[in-house]
């Protein structure tokens, strides 16, 4: 799957990143909590978020990130979007809720980044 | 190659700087990219500066953070001028924090910092002193020349 198959299954809007939609993804990890995304999230992943301040791009930057999915229609800030512009992290936003981003792309083959915590880096 | 691997900066943080939190981490992951350290050992150690970071704008007036890269591993020290840490056993349990809202609202705050920090580091020791600071000590080995032996050369 790529990204644009991501913006596809979300209606999702491209805010950051239009010409990278050909990247492909496979994994994902849905936080709205960062020391979480940077414990358990693996690279090459989408990170699904409800939070939009410029700490979500620079955490994936660090974890080398494929894009952004936020979602529950957020929007944000312009320093979010500079950010993410500079470091070539995609945003994509979505209406729909966290619950439901997660299972429509399950549902078309994206598995999450781990399955469950414990024992692994 | 018969030169040895070793390369040190040292980056001010500005505590309360938020709208800057991440910037060294980035820095210091491009720096470890061009010096050839695997991608692995890159992310490692982004994560544990990105936290120590995050917690010296968080909690200190100010901070320094040192990067050295040798041949055997990477060591990052973060010392900060700040409140100290009382229980240091409390405060490296998971979910203990004693973060800010402003540090909430972040995404940031909910007492995995340095669990985190511990996690991602083979070795690490903190000291600190009430009112005065926090010092940690942060060691990822296994590292770079063993697996990259034709290092490319450093421009920096």
């Amino acid at each position: 799957m790529t990204l644009k198959d991501v913006q596809d299954i979300l209606e999702a809007e491209v805010l950051v990143g239009s010409d990278q939609l050909q990247k492909p993804v496979k994994t994902a990890f849905s936080a709205d909590l960062m020391s979480d995304v940077l414990a358990f999230a693996k690279p090459d992943s989408l990170l699904l978020t409800g939070l939009t301040n410029p700490q979500v791009v620079r955490t994936a930057d660090i974890l080398d990130i494929t894009a952004i999915i936020m979602v529950r229609g957020k929007k944000p800030s312009e320093e979010t979007i500079k950010l993410a512009e500079e470091l070539k992290i995609p945003i994509l936003s979505t209406r729909y809720i966290l619950f439901e981003t997660s299972g429509r792309l399950h549902a078309k083959g994206i598995t999450g980044c781990i399955e469950k915590v414990g024992g692994e880096i | 190659m018969g030169e040895p691997l070793k390369f040190e900066q040292s980056f001010d943080v500005e505590g309360g700087s938020f709208q800057n939190a991440g910037n060294v981490s980035g820095q210091i992951k491009n720096i470890l990219k061009q010096l050839g350290v695997p991608a692995d050992i890159v992310r490692r150690v982004a994560i544990i500066c990105y936290e120590s970071e995050i917690n010296i704008v968080s909690y200190a007036k100010k901070g320094k953070i040192t990067l050295s890269v040798s041949d055997e591993a990477v060591k990052i020290v973060s010392k900060d001028e700040g409140p100290g840490i009382p229980d240091i056993e409390l405060a490296m349990k998971e979910g203990y924090s004693t973060a800010t809202a402003a540090v909430r609202e972040m995404g940031f705050g909910a007492g995995m910092g340095l669990a985190n920090m511990k996690k991602y580091s083979d070795h690490l020791i903190i000291t600190s002193e009430v009112g005065v600071g926090t010092c940690v000590n942060m060691v990822v080995m296994d590292f770079p020349k063993i697996l990259h032996p034709d290092l490319p050369p450093v421009t920096l």
